[in-house]
């Protein structure tokens, strides 16, 4: 039971970091099509952003504090930087985003290996999230993880109350629908696009600062996590904050139960093959989004 | 016009293709003509070794402090008056931590720079690489990291541990602290694969159960389900085999779960001073690893090689055995090519049984007959300081087995 209770938190947890990771690919490819290979470079971005922080202010707490305002802004920057000078010319080819993002994220790389060298680097955790909660029956949940939990959940309220009741939200929203439409109603559909892209690829720091809790930082990072994030998005259904949210819960529950009757690679292969079949069902994914838009 | 224009493309994809296809097979005919074998230049007054390790890629963080050791050494031999009243020349390759750049390296330090011994390589899978190039030139090489056992090569001296200088010896000193089972975590590849077969044996022979073992992808930095089955199997170790940048996700996991040196102690194979530092201390204080060095290993010729190390490149900078392991190698080959009295790489193998070096761990001696060295082991743990103490050590050299032969419980292995 104890063993149970210890795997289901770890699922949920594992589906917490696969939220935050795939949260800001929600919005950017789910609401503007752009397929963003760059986006685990952001999240990359987001991680040694924590890592600099620290050098500075060395007490681990507040610079991991200071650290998530800071990571927001320095990978949502770089997000409009990409939006600005690259995608905003491809948005009629979305196949071309791809190849386009997957260089600038080789690019990043190499930058991120010549700035802080190849090998990886480690933040110090605060005190308080390196330990545990222990509950009744000998079950400990980790204090990491909480925080990790807590920012996702917070991450996605958030984001929900800015689409649902901000003016910004509801621009983004009517964009999503019928960006045409939007246009001729007024609303300037570029700067939108920015804004999008700006939360998105914030949200990505956000994401990589709470990795640093985990493990490693490294320039490649970001390649191990963009698979993952693409997998929820898209087994969520494109455009669907809601799927999103469903199915990383369910992916980490799935993957933390799969690795705990066999292995770890086996586990892996057992998540893909479910989504596999998963998509043979239902290709559009969990949700869809019904637009008035012909494509 | 499209289809055409393709058509021609395809032609001239194909005509390339078989270009170098013949170049290939050309390349080939002019190798085997040439097996014989290159000798050294060693003509002028200086004679070149090559140093071939990863100064770029993943591996780099470990391999370079390997070459700053190589380095001190060939330094030290120099201003003592060289070899064979030669002075050494380094020349130096990056095998940039890629199999197949380490063998073409190989092949340039034996062919072009007709060097007379090379020093390097880490990974097990640089090491398979350049086997065969050593082999077919018959050239030597002098590898200074512990690894899986079960290999020899007439061309390879192996001056790091193997698994009888260092798995073994971890595994009877958790018998000796009472420990009745264990847990396996590794990387998923040759190296924990091959050294938790070992450990599975050793375990059935000795009464110790082998209560579960888990491979995580190299790489890997997700540790919760592995944690959570160490952590309910209740065992009275873990057996880590994991390799690189996976530990600091494990051993993060392992101590947010709430387990500790005190309550299930890890005994790891393959973190050192450096990796120690770069995990963060925190993490790690009161673990156990098992080597053949220490920085913190007693003795005059230690206290030297750490001074002479860190006036060289740094205070800050620890030693650690792989260093160690390689700094001895240069000085191993001098010994061999004076009592050779050539540079000739069959007379120095055969001179090489029963060399004795005064090494920073302590004293070592060449085994003809595998190619390895005595060595003794021992088993440390992580200090606050981020250094390794000594807890336990096999108080004389232990001479190597690489196939476990001298085993009774190995019988079924290799």
């Amino acid at each position: 039971m104890t063993v149970l209770i210890g795997q289901l938190f770890t699922g949920v947890s594992i589906g917490a970091v696969l939220l935050l990771i795939a949260l800001g690919l929600a919005l950017t490819f789910g609401q503007m099509g752009v397929i963003n290979m760059a986006h685990g470079e952001f999240i990359m971005a987001g991680a040694y952003t924590t890592y600099v922080l620290q050098q500075v202010i060395t007490a681990a707490g507040w610079s991991l504090l200071v650290a998530l305002p800071v990571a927001f802004v320095v990978a949502g920057t770089m997000g409009v930087l990409l939006e600005v000078l690259l995608i905003r010319r491809l948005y009629a080819r979305p196949l071309d985003t791809l190849l386009v993002t997957w260089g600038v994220s080789l690019i990043l790389q190499q930058l991120a290996r010549d700035v802080f060298g190849s090998p990886n680097v480690q933040t110090r955790a605060p005190e308080l999230l390196t330990g545990n909660i222990a509950l009744p029956g000998g079950i400990t949940v980790a204090n990491n993880r909480l925080f990790i939990l807590a920012l996702a959940g917070g991450a996605v309220v958030a984001l929900t109350l800015a689409l649902r009741l901000t003016r910004l939200g509801r621009r983004i929203r009517a964009v999503v629908q019928n960006r045409d439409l939007a246009a001729v109603s007024g609303i300037a559909t570029a700067r939108v696009d920015r804004t999008t892209f700006f939360i998105g690829s914030g949200l990505a720091g956000i994401a990589g600062v709470a990795l640093t809790l985990l493990g490693p930082i490294g320039p490649t990072m970001g390649t191990n996590l963009i698979i993952d994030a693409f997998l929820v998005v898209v087994v969520g259904g494109i455009g669907q904050l809601k799927g999103t949210v469903i199915v990383a819960f369910a992916l980490g529950v799935l993957q933390a139960s799969g690795e705990y009757l066999t292995t770890l690679s086996v586990a892996k292969v057992m998540v893909f093959v479910a989504i596999v079949a998963f998509l043979q069902w239902r290709p559009q994914g969990m949700f869809t989004l019904r637009t008035r838009s012909l494509a | 016009m499209t289809l055409i224009r393709g058509r021609r493309i395809l032609a001239g994809a194909m005509t390339l293709v078989a270009a170098a296809a013949l170049a290939a097979c050309g390349s080939k005919t002019t190798d085997g003509n040439t097996s014989a074998g290159v000798s050294a230049d060693v003509s002028g007054d200086t004679v070149k070794v090559g140093l071939l390790n990863s100064l770029s890629g993943t591996m780099a963080i470990s391999e370079v402090t390997v070459r700053d050791a190589i380095t001190l050494a060939i330094e030290e031999i120099n201003s003592a008056g060289g070899v064979l009243g030669k002075k050494i020349q380094p020349v130096g390759e990056d095998g940039a931590s890629d199999w197949p750049t380490f063998a073409e390296k190989a092949e340039k330090l034996i062919r072009e720079d007709r060097v007379a011994a090379v020093f390097g390589c880490w990974t097990s899978a640089s090491r398979k690489a350049v086997k065969p190039v050593f082999e077919k030139n018959k050239a030597l090489l002098f590898y200074p990291v512990q690894y899986e056992g079960l290999e020899q090569s007439p061309y390879i001296f192996y001056t790091g541990a193997t698994t009888n200088q260092q798995i073994v010896p971890g595994l009877e000193y958790l018998k000796a602290q009472g420990a009745k089972s264990l847990y396996l975590v590794g990387s998923d590849y040759v190296f924990p694969r091959t050294a938790n077969k070992i450990i599975k044996a050793y375990a059935e022979a000795n009464g110790m159960t082998v209560l579960g073992e888990d491979y995580a992808p190299l790489g890997s930095t997700e540790f919760g389900t592995i944690t959570n089955k160490v952590k309910s199997a209740g065992a009275d170790a873990v057996f880590n085999t994991l390799n690189g940048d996976s530990n600091v996700a494990f051993f993060k996991e392992y101590k947010s779960a709430g387990l500790t040196a005190a309550t299930m102690p890890v005994v790891s194979v393959s973190i050192a001073e450096e990796e120690v530092k770069s995990i963060g201390t925190q993490y790690l204080e009161g673990q156990l690893t098992a080597w053949n060095y220490y920085q913190t290993t007693p003795g005059a010729a230690n206290e030297k090689f750490v001074a002479a190390y860190k006036a060289k490149y740094g205070a800050d900078k620890p030693t650690s055995d792989p260093m160690e392991a390689a700094y001895v190698s240069v000085h191993l080959w001098k010994a061999m090519v004076e009592k050779a009295g050539t540079f000739d790489v069959e007379k120095v193998r055969e001179a090489a049984d029963g060399i004795t070096f005064e090494a920073p761990e302590g004293l070592v001696t060449v085994d003809g007959a595998t190619q390895h060295i005595a060595k003794t082991a021992r088993v440390g743990k992580v200090g606050a300081d981020g250094l390794i103490a000594e807890v336990w050590n096999s108080g004389q050299p232990i001479t190597p087995d690489p196939y476990l032969k001298s085993y009774p419980w190995a019988g079924g292995l290799s």
